[in-house]
């Protein structure tokens, strides 16, 4: 593609060489057919959060908090206060009885919390002069706390007022938090899994108890996500999948992602490949399928199962960032490389029937590297019901890494990326029908119809 | 004193009316094309024998000493009037001379009077030279000359006798506008003169007084001697004449301020601004020889008035170019296109929201003598406050002194043509003057930047009382006309004269509906020009007609047309023809078109240069056809263009890629009014939002390694984009099989005129437009009709709609969805309105084919 504008042969291979996969521009399942470009930070976006069905959040390192409207794109609100980067955001529901407000609270590498409220744009509280920058943000809706982790784990009420905290005596400190059941949460700090309890005295004061030290993991834990009530994930760089109970805290399953399995009966292998290849960056889940991005590829788990459902190696030119599963049958992943892919777990074809299977693969433009990851992976796992994971489509805009992503479903996708701008992907048949009933209401209003 | 049997018979408007008919009535009026009569079958028949090529203006003038004389012509070009016996025309128009023009003492009176004359209008034809002019006539004031009036005219000299007939209304009020303000100008050089003469008259009076008084002392022996008695002579003669210039001078600016009554606290504000000037002695037998030089019209008025009369009479000439027919196609456009205001944007032009219509069928005559006489009062009464003030204010001088009308001072023969002429004026006219007025009071550049230098030299005041006729200090004067002329930094910056014509209220509002391309044409061209040789031309080429080289040179950046070829349609001439064939040469193209091309250069300014004119789209229309006819695929690229898919115009060399980006940007829908959606040259890789703003880009191939980061962007973003490597003479875009622009871009086409092939894309993109409106709007086509019907059923009348009654492919549908996408956009977000909300970009995700030539 292109070779005839690029010229030499050089350019020519190198093209094909880094284009693992390649759709081409047909892409009938794509129905992202409209964009719009936000513009407004001024550095790396790094993170999206949706706060409800048409407003979306967006944070950087630039320290700025930007509202904005998907359905128009227009920028809603604009939240500065931070010296620093935000290191990170969240949604806060303060439900009163009669009504249910918003807030966002973001942490920053100024050592200071901010709560804010979106419609207006003021900064409701602020805690500033923390010991160390918080990391990773915890709502408990339930009991309207708010936990921050980091190198110590402090526990809010929705005033911003600390409850309790625990310091920690790991030097990564705390860089993921989930809740699990029965008031506690858990902890991921470098290679192990801290399960905290929570518990309400008396007097209604907070504290905190170290219950578990969950250390299976033989690498730096990457991921830690809930699964469904029962179960939690988690996934280390490298390349360990474990499914925990959420209850008891025993291994539900062990999978040890290792690619090189795949790629020994190739010849092009050399050496043993890198840890960050296998590194898992991130997990997501819908309670039955865990979808985990290690290195480039892409790797869906089945929990029901426990075993794989399908998988690529090579799902992207560069690390995969931020992944999620859409439905049973198709999720989206975006990377380091820019793009933004559209995927549909499709059943392979017969097994019986191996050279229509070539042929099939042949078909769908498969590159050279890729065609032999197809075929062996088949004996590697050697699980009968296996299936593909088959690219539908991909979103080229950002020409930097999309750090991640946010569906509003059939509103519409946010990406933000290291480019400094966020993108508005929405499908451009539903966009041109609304903008048509819009403009029949303005006739009619205007008395024209 | 009419004496001419050709003389047109037309003194009113209805006379005219009743024979012609309106043939529809049902049509609107400005809708109606006026039919030639069935008789008048051959349409050249009437220009056949006519000795000149174009119409054109000619100012003549009724010289005492040698009679009826042509003193110049605009354009000025011998070619214009061929063998045209000028001074055989000058003699028909000057003879039929109107209103005896009555000066000297009026019995009664014992002062000479100037007579305040209405400027007289007539049309006269000379069927054997086959020409027909509207003729204005009107006198200016001369000190020297006899009865201290010279009788001047200016016509409209047309072979086309109903272009004159039909344009009446409107040559008229240009005139008009230009005669006021030769006029104006010519009354302040008057008094000025008058002054002057004043002073000298009072200088030799005190020397006359004073060697009388020597004479006194000298003994009473030689009181009664000849010499002496001539000496007492000589003295009355000149009381006498200081007697009648101050009478004079009084009656000259008494000419707007009569009814005020503060009139004397003026004069000792004016008197305060009376320039310094050294006075002469005028000896008693003054040179009253026959052979004394008559000052030249330039001299008799104020140079910045003539200059901007002259102005006022070029853009008159210009607008009326082209045949009646040619006037009448671009009104109708004008009209129908201030119809569709929602569809304009996509390949229109703007229309200017003025109130051409209104202009159109505005009086004249009485009016402009209002606003010419109500401006001067603000500015005598409150010179240094001229933007403090009220429309009251400004109206009510206004009105009172159009109840006095000049004519009172006039003879009978004066008030009959004012009833004449007062029979075009219509009701309305009141009305809209605290308007004009009003938009020419906030546009007014800074009179009292004029005024300043005059508080500081005040030094002698002695005892005048004039104040009208000072040097620059007044500006009572200031029509406005005046306002056209060049002031000091314009000069320098040609760019800047044309900004200040476009903004003038004057233009814009007196202007007919088809001329109001011209001042943008205008300035951008020159706008171009300055910009890409502002040291070869000369500032002095502003200082209009001074002499026919430089009107040459004006030509070339002043017109419209090329002067030399007859039709406004044609296109005019490069200036740079050499670097034209050496473009036909390498783009290998077929070199049937006529030469008229511009250059790169010229070529250039799409882009965010500014307005794109008509003149650059014709001049477009050309590379377009070209294109066409070049490119096998060119369809293909067009269509690209047509349906929202970014172009991207790959080449080497920048003034290929920039003409042919500037060629394409006719296919542009919604381009912007400043071609913002077209980049015509850039270089280096390109981004999302670069495809995302621009849909047509000109990008320049780099061969060096820094080339590769370009590529690599053009293949990153391929799927958004179609690239026009002209080059390699190549297109990779999505396949396009449709039938709808076979038509446009018709490989072997029989068009050979870029204006023409132009006109014929406009009607096409109309079409197109036409149809966008209607699938934009039509209720159905978008919308449920009854309440269980889902969208699938829309859709598919939708679909149907496209493919069945407007017969359109899949590829010619997503054009007119594209249009209508846009239109829906623009409804709802009209572009005036402010909009934080970024654009919205449509793609399709389909595969691109290359295509070779």
């Amino acid at each position: 593609m292109l070779r005839w504008i690029l010229g030499g042969r050089e350019a020519q291979s190198s093209l094909e060489k880094s284009s693992v996969l390649c759709i081409g521009e047909e892409q009938p399942q794509n129905c992202f057919t409209e964009l719009q470009v936000l513009k407004g930070h001024f550095d790396i976006v790094r993170f999206l959060v949706q706060i409800d069905d048409f407003r979306c959040a967006s944070a950087g390192d630039d320290g700025l908090v930007l509202v904005w409207n998907i359905e128009t794109g227009e920028k809603l609100q604009e939240l500065r206060g931070h010296s620093q980067q935000i290191t990170a955001i969240t949604t806060f529901v303060c439900r009163s009885p009669l009504t249910a407000q918003i807030l966002l609270i973001t942490a920053s590498s100024d050592r200071s919390l901010s709560l804010w409220d979106p419609d207006t744009g003021n900064r409701v509280q602020t805690i500033s002069d923390l010991q160390s920058s918080v990391k990773c943000l915890l709502v408990l809706e339930r009991l309207c706390l708010c936990l921050s982790g980091g190198e110590e784990l402090c526990v809010w009420n929705k005033d911003f007022q600390l409850q309790c905290h625990q310091q920690n005596h790991s030097d990564t400190g705390i860089f993921v938090l989930i809740e699990l059941p029965k008031n506690c949460v858990a902890a991921a700090m470098d290679k192990e899994i801290v399960i905290y309890r929570l518990t309400v005295s008396a007097n209604s004061s907070f504290s905190l108890t170290d219950m578990h030290h969950l250390s299976d993991h033989r690498d730096q834990i990457r991921a830690l996500i809930n699964v469904n009530d029962n179960i939690f994930a988690t996934g280390s760089h490298a390349g360990e999948l474990i499914l925990w109970d959420a209850i008891d805290y025993n291994i539900l399953a062990y999978e040890h992602i290792l690619w090189e399995e795949s790629q020994s009966a190739s010849e092009i292998r050399v050496g043993p490949s890198k840890p960050s290849e296998m590194s898992i960056q991130h997990l997501c889940s819908n309670g039955k399928l865990v979808l985990a991005a290690v290195g480039c590829g892409l790797y869906v788990y089945s929990v029901l199962t426990k075993t794989v459902v399908a998988y690529r190696k090579v799902a992207h030119d560069s690390n995969v960032l931020h992944t999620m599963l859409l439905s049973d049958s198709e999720l989206m992943s975006c990377s380091e490389d820019g793009s933004v892919r559209l995927w549909e777990i499709q059943d392979l074809p017969l097994p019986a029937e191996p050279a229509s299977a070539a042929g099939f693969f042949g078909l769908l433009t498969f590159g050279r590297g890729s065609k032999q990851t197809g075929p062996p992976s088949k004996k590697v796992f050697d699980v009968p019901n296996l299936k593909m994971l088959e690219l539908i489509g991909d979103l080229i805009g950002h020409s930097g890494p999309i750090q991640m992503f946010v569906s509003f479903k059939e509103n519409g996708l946010v990406t933000c990326s290291a480019d400094h701008l966020l993108i508005l992907w929405k499908n451009g048949e539903r966009q041109s029908h609304l903008r048509s009933l819009a403009l029949f209401q303005k006739l009619e209003e205007s008395g024209s119809l | 004193m009419i004496g001419s049997p050709d003389v047109v018979a037309f003194t009113k408007e209805d006379d005219y009316g009743q024979s012609n008919p309106d043939p529809w009535p049902a049509l609107p009026e400005e809708f109606s094309i006026p039919l030639y009569p069935p008789v008048d079958s051959n349409p050249w028949s009437k220009t056949s024998y006519a000795k000149f090529t174009k119409d054109f203006i000619l100012i003549s003038e009724f010289s005492e000493q040698v009679g009826p004389q042509p003193l110049l012509t605009i354009p000025d070009e011998p070619k214009v009037c061929g063998t045209f016996d000028l001074n055989y025309f000058s003699l028909r128009i000057m003879s039929v001379d109107y209103q005896a023009s009555f000066v000297g003492h009026p019995p009664g009176s014992g002062y000479p009077r100037l007579s305040f004359v209405e400027d007289s209008r007539v049309v006269l034809g000379d069927s054997k030279e086959g020409a027909f002019a509207y003729v204005h006539h009107l006198t200016l004031y001369d000190l020297e000359a006899r009865g201290f009036v010279r009788p001047f005219c200016m016509a409209y000299v047309s072979a086309d006798e109903r272009k004159i007939m039909l344009q009446f209304q409107e040559l008229s009020l240009r005139f008009s506008q230009a005669s006021e303000c030769l006029k104006a100008g010519n009354r302040r050089a008057f008094a000025k003169e008058l002054q002057r003469k004043l002073q000298d008259l009072e200088y030799t009076h005190s020397v006359l007084q004073r060697e009388e008084g020597l004479q006194r002392e000298a003994g009473p022996q030689t009181r009664y001697s000849a010499h002496a008695v001539e000496k007492a002579n000589e003295l009355a003669n000149v009381e006498k004449s200081i007697y009648e210039h101050r009478d004079l001078l009084k009656q000259i600016t008494s000419y707007h301020r009569r009814p005020r009554e503060d009139e004397m606290e003026e004069d000792e504000e004016g008197v305060r601004r009376r320039p310094s000037y050294t006075p002469q002695l005028i000896r008693a037998k003054s040179a009253k020889c026959f052979d004394k030089r008559l000052k030249t019209l330039q001299e008799l008025c104020d140079e910045r008035f003539y200059e901007a009369s002259m102005e006022l009479l070029k853009e008159t000439e210009r607008s009326f170019r082209g045949d009646l027919c040619y006037l009448h196609t671009c009104r109708l456009d004008r009209a129908l296109r201030k119809k569709q205001t929602l569809t304009n944007f996509l390949f229109e032009e703007e229309v200017c929201d003025n109130n051409e219509d209104e202009v159109i069928i505005r009086p004249f005559c009485p009016v402009n003598h209002s606003v010419e006489s109500s401006t001067p009062l603000d500015g005598t009464a409150e010179p240094f406050s001229e933007t403090s003030h009220t429309l009251e204010s400004e109206l009510g001088p206004g009105e009172s002194q159009l109840e006095s009308s000049p004519s009172d001072h006039t003879l009978e023969t004066q008030d009959s043509s004012e009833e004449t002429k007062g029979s075009y004026s219509s009701g309305n006219s009141r009305t809209k003057q605290p308007h004009y007025l009003d938009t020419v009071k906030s546009e007014v550049p800074d009179l009292d930047s004029d005024l300043t230098p005059d508080h500081e030299r005040e030094s002698s005041s002695e005892d005048m009382e004039t104040t009208v006729g000072d040097d620059e200090g007044d500006n009572g004067d200031h029509t406005p006309m005046s306002l056209l002329e060049p002031n000091g930094e314009c000069e320098e910056t040609p760019v800047e004269v044309c900004e200040s014509d476009l903004l003038l209220p004057i233009d814009t509002t007196c202007c007919m509906a088809q001329d109001g391309f011209i001042y943008e044409d205008l300035s951008v061209d020159i706008a171009a020009e300055s910009q890409h040789n502002t040291s070869a031309q000369p500032p002095q080429t502003l200082v209009v007609n001074q002499e026919p080289q430089a009107l040459h040179l004006l030509q070339d950046h002043y017109t419209v047309g090329s002067p030399s070829k007859s039709s406004g349609l044609e296109l005019p001439v490069g200036q740079h023809a050499d670097s034209v064939s050496r473009m036909s040469v390498e783009d290998g193209s077929d070199c049937t078109m006529s030469a008229s091309t511009g250059s790169d250069r010229a070529v250039s300014p799409i882009g965010y240069a500014g307005v794109v004119t008509l003149r650059q789209k014709k001049k477009a229309g050309q590379g377009a056809l070209r294109f066409v006819r070049q490119y096998p695929f060119a369809m293909q690229a067009l269509w690209c263009l047509l349906s929202g898919r970014t172009l991207v115009v790959f080449g080497e060399d920048e003034g290929r890629v920039r003409k042919l980006v500037s060629a394409l940007a006719l296919f542009v829908p919604g381009p912007g009014k400043c071609a913002e959606r077209v980049q015509a040259w850039m270089s280096g890789p390109f981004s999302l939002s670069d495809i995302y703003r621009w849909k047509l880009i000109g990008l320049q191939r780099v061969t060096s390694p820094v080339g590769s980061s370009t590529l690599y962007s053009l293949s990153r973003y391929s799927r958004y984009i179609s690239i026009l490597d002209i080059d390699q003479k190549t297109l990779h875009c999505p396949p396009y099989r449709g039938q709808l622009l076979s038509n446009m871009a018709n490989h072997r086409t029989y068009i050979r005129r870029g204006s023409t092939y132009f006109l014929h894309l406009q009607s096409m993109l109309c079409q197109l437009a036409a149809k966008a409106f209607l699938l934009t709007f039509t209720h159905h086509l978008h919308l449920p009709v009854s309440s269980e019907e889902g969208t699938e059923v829309v859709q598919g009348r939708r679909h149907c709609f496209l493919q069945e009654q407007l017969g359109l492919g899949e590829e010619d549908s997503q054009i007119l969805l594209y249009l209508s996408q846009l239109i829906t956009q623009y409804y709802l977000q009209p572009p005036t309105e402010s909009c934080t909300a970024p654009p919205c970009f449509f793609f399709k995700y389909t595969t691109s084919v290359l295509y070779k030539i």
